[in-house]
């Protein structure tokens, strides 16, 4: 057998293309591309809205016109043109399902390729999979099985129809309308997304999980989320994306929402794969997502995310620890390679009194990528012994790529405890050269480490996401050795 | 009439007075445009985030005071360092005071600015080195246009400046409100070594805003070591720019001592533009009632092989508040640097607030950076356990604060220097300590 050597192997991982990029062609039913109060109000109609909706949508458009795009981020791109995106686009083929022999064949087809098989998940993991296909939810199951707990878990859209009461109660206070430019945004033109209520004292018995997934060339992709967990219940959610190989930049702007009340707990979890443009950075998706938790009296909101896809990334999942006793956590592994640009962190707003709050950011540059991270630490001055811990731990792979480290701490109480710590290195040639001795080779080497590196955070996803996670970051640095 | 416009229309009066044909006439008119254009820095600046100046740029601010103010040398006597013999430079509302000054042209030349301006001896120095590494911030611009007095420290190869070297700026409150910028050029030749102790004091109650600029060359295997003392009246703001250029194997160390005045920022970047060099930065700030004092540094690593260590400490009382805002970056080409930024805070009352953002940026792959932040109490235990000693608690927090704090102290090269900001240290946490080190 010839030797297999670097050259060869980074000829092929060139040439080794997005393994999931493939394009459906489902007959859709989309919108003219621009954006104006028509076109809101007949996203608006198009979902059935009641009156109320409708001008919340519109007023959160008008305020989003005067805006203005942020740029502090740690990112560079060309801005998308707003006036060029169409801004709903639904399969238009929609009859509901009662089960998945109705479903239309060619769907089922991506999500086999994508290594999603909804009746392998359904027997297997005991995971309810609300699969969101360009904006609009076409299968919800174990439905029946939630509803018996009385756990509401439908999308948003259904959600304004049927439970109109809980969506005005908390819709808009956890990421208001006029919090940023892109929440505006998603506001104002939101398609779907996903709802869940869990009521007073009931653990979720399964793990809840949605795919999202870019189809419809020139789409944007708006998502709408909304978790409420009521006083003493439990729930973990699961998001993942992966998303078809396009040549010109998508645009994600999403909005997550999460409400814990009294004694509740939140984990929400996310995989996110999409497509990060090819080698020569050309193509790929733009992810701006806001998203933030709202703890009560001694609940916890603990985010998890692994970030392996998109061209550029923006995004703080955050925690305002309102009330006594609260808790939030964030674990993050962010991988670049390529020409990615990831800007992501968080924010721990402590505004109660012995709350709590932990965060550990793992990012990996490879390629000629930049990763940030950006974080927020603040304690109000009434926020009593108030205690967190941070760590931002940075590994870069070559020389072309870069690790930034943007904390800001902000303490105005004196029994505040804070600590954070913040390194920057790359793999050590003598663990490679450990594992090479002992007939590991150099791209199984970098693997190991790697997820040695993130274990910390892996342990902290759901099992079906832990082994998918370990898989992407494989994929993901895949041809950054050397 | 604004400071802004007002500094504007002196200028003009300013440059009547000057030689067209001075070296830096150029870079005057283009640092006048330049701050005309950008103006005070406000807090939508992102360097500015957490200090607002709007409070100091208040007063009606007298720019060129009169040359004529003078001191008694009794009455501030106590400002020098007094227990070792060093050369002074010493400005009274910033013009240069023979009468209180002890330069010398002996081998090493410490004397003024205006003179290095003015003198043809000195041209080659003042164009290879005057502004060159000052970045054209708007604060740093309008000191060039203005700058015209302040220290000219040059030490030539192989050589020592044999006594430590003290620059003082008094106020005298002659005038209502004053602004000074001094503005002082430090170039230490290869092999060199100087050791100088800055300080800024008001000798009154009418507000001061002093915007000082220090530039510091430290050519090969050169050692600089430079103290900043800070512990002016409760009503003078100083905004201090300190850039320093670094050649190969040179070693610099600048402590900054805060312990008083109203609002106080120091901006002070390293640029290490050659290999093994090695940059120290350590700061003690000690607040109380309402003082606030903003450290924003940067260490700019852009070649390989080097070191820079950053080490701030902050005690906080009353309402007082802190910023500490560092930077390390680290170039593509910078392999193998080690860099090291720590912040550790104490928080004494529940109004005192503390903003830290330490910050890495880096380019390289094979180094080794990290920054730990923390900010919190005294520990407890060790309160009880120096109690159960006998120890009075004001003694046993004064000690502890006093531990807190040594590390920064323990590298001051100069021990009647060390000694003196112990006892002041010790005057600030309102203890005697009952011991020297």
């Amino acid at each position: 057998m010839g030797k297999f050597t670097e050259d060869d192997l980074k000829k092929e991982l060139e040439t080794k293309e997005y393994e999931y990029g493939f394009y459906t062609d489902i007959e859709s039913d989309t919108f003219p591309v621009g954006l104006n109060e028509d076109i809101v109000r007949a996203i608006s109609k198009k979902k059935e809205e009641p009156e109320w909706m409708t001008e919340w949508r519109l007023e959160a458009f008008r305020q989003w016109q005067d805006m203005e795009e942020p740029d502090w981020a740690n990112v560079h791109y060309e801005k998308p043109d707003f006036q060029n995106i169409s801004y709903y686009s639904a399969p238009s083929k929609k009859p509901k399902y009662e089960s998945l022999d109705e479903v239309d064949p060619e769907l089922l087809e991506t999500f086999n390729k994508l290594g999603i098989s909804i009746d392998e998940q359904k027997k297997l993991a005991g995971v309810a999979v609300d699969i969101v296909m360009d904006s609009v939810s076409v299968a919800t199951t174990f439905k029946k099985t939630l509803a018996e707990k009385g756990i509401i878990f439908c999308s948003i859209s259904e959600a304004i129809k049927e439970h109109p009461e809980l969506v005005k109660k908390y819709i808009g206070t956890v990421v208001p309308r006029t919090d940023n430019f892109y929440a505006a945004l998603n506001s104002a033109v939101f398609s779907d997304g996903s709802f869940c209520y869990i009521p007073k004292g009931v653990k979720c018995p399964m793990e809840l999980s949605t795919y999202f997934r870019i189809n419809q060339a020139g789409t944007g992709q708006f998502e709408r989320t909304l978790v409420i967990a009521d006083e003493s219940s439990y729930v973990s959610y699961l998001e993942g994306c992966t998303a078809p190989m396009r040549d010109e930049n998508q645009l994600h702007a999403a909005v997550v929402e999460l409400i814990a009340l009294d004694d509740a707990e939140i984990k929400y979890s996310t995989v996110q794969n999409w497509f990060p443009g090819n080698k020569d950075g050309k193509g790929g998706v733009y992810n701006f997502v806001t998203k933030r938790g709202l703890c009560e009296t001694n609940s916890k909101i603990s985010w998890t995310q692994v970030e392996t896809g998109s061209a550029v990334t923006w995004k703080y999942p955050s925690c305002i620890l309102k009330g006594d006793h609260s808790i939030g956590e964030f674990y993050s592994i962010a991988v670049t390679n390529n020409y990615q640009q990831a800007d992501t962190g968080t924010k721990m707003i402590h505004l109660g009194k012995n709350t709590r709050s932990t965060i550990i950011s793992k990012g990996i540059s490879a390629g000629k990528s930049q990763n940030s991270y950006r974080g927020l630490v603040k304690i109000n001055s009434r926020a009593d012994n108030a205690r967190n811990f941070s760590q931002c731990d940075s590994l870069l792979m070559g020389n072309e790529c870069g690790a930034h480290t943007f904390p800001y701490i902000e303490t105005s109480n004196k029994s505040a405890q804070i600590e954070h710590e913040a390194t920057t290195s790359k793999i050590g040639e003598d663990q490679i050269f450990y594992c090479n001795q002992r007939g590991i080779d150099t791209e199984k080497a970098i693997a190991l480490i790697v997820n040695g590196f993130s274990k910390e955070v892996l342990n902290k996803l759901p099992m079906e996401f832990a082994v998918e996670a370990q898989k992407l970051l494989e994929i993901s640095l895949e041809g950054s050795v050397g | 009439m604004s400071l802004k416009d007002k500094l504007l229309s002196s200028y003009l009066a300013f440059e009547d007075h000057l030689e067209a044909d001075s070296p830096i006439h150029d870079l005057r008119t283009d640092a006048i445009k330049q701050f005309q254009e950008t103006g005070f820095p406000t807090k939508k600046e992102e360097a500015w985030k957490y200090t607002s100046l709007a409070k100091v740029l208040k007063p009606d601010y007298s720019i060129f005071p009169s040359p004529d103010n003078s001191i008694d040398f009794q009455q501030v006597k106590d400002y020098f360092l007094n227990d070792v013999d060093t050369y002074k430079i010493v400005f009274v509302d910033g013009v240069y005071s023979a009468f209180l000054s002890e330069t010398t042209h002996d081998m090493v030349d410490v004397c003024l600015l205006s003179s290095a301006l003015s003198k043809p001896k000195y041209k080659p120095v003042i164009e290879a080195y005057f502004n060159k590494v000052a970045k054209q911030e708007s604060l740093t611009a309008l000191n060039t246009a203005f700058a015209k007095e302040g220290a000219y420290i040059y030490i030539p190869k192989h050589k020592e400046a044999k006594k430590p070297i003290e620059i003082i700026n008094f106020a005298t409150g002659s005038e209502a409100a004053l602004m000074v910028q001094p503005r002082n050029l430090v170039v230490v030749g290869e092999n060199a070594h100087v050791q100088i102790i800055e300080r800024h004091q008001s000798l009154s109650s009418n507000p001061v805003l002093t915007n000082s600029v220090t530039e510091i060359f430290a050519e090969k295997r050169a050692i600089v070591d430079y103290y900043k003392i800070q512990n002016d009246a409760p009503t003078a703001s100083l905004i201090d720019s300190t850039y320093i250029a670094q050649e190969t194997q040179s070693h610099c160390k600048v402590h900054t001592f805060s312990l008083g005045g109203d609002i106080t920022r120091n901006n002070l970047q390293f640029i290490q533009k050659g290999e093994r060099c090695e940059s120290t930065l350590k700061g003690i700030t000690i607040l109380e009632n309402k003082q606030h004092v903003d450290h924003n540094t940067l260490v700019h690593h852009t070649q390989p092989n080097c070191e820079s260590h950053q080490d701030y400490k902050g005690i906080y009382a009353d309402t007082s508040t802190g910023v500490f805002n560092g930077k390390v970056y680290v170039d593509k080409i910078a392999q193998k640097i080690d860099a090291f930024q720590q912040n550790n805070n104490i928080l004494m009352h529940d109004k005192a607030t503390i903003n830290a953002k330490p910050q890495l940026e880096i380019f390289a792959d094979d180094v080794k950076c990290s920054h730990g932040c923390t900010i919190g109490q005294l520990d407890k235990e060790a309160l009880f356990y120096l109690r159960s000693r006998g120890i009075a608690e004001k003694e046993a927090r004064a000690l502890l604060m006093y531990a807190f704090a040594n590390n920064v102290l323990e590298s001051v090269s100069i021990p009647e220097l060390k000694t003196r900001i112990n006892k002041q240290i010790a005057a600030k946490i309102g203890v005697s300590l009952g011991f020297q080190i």
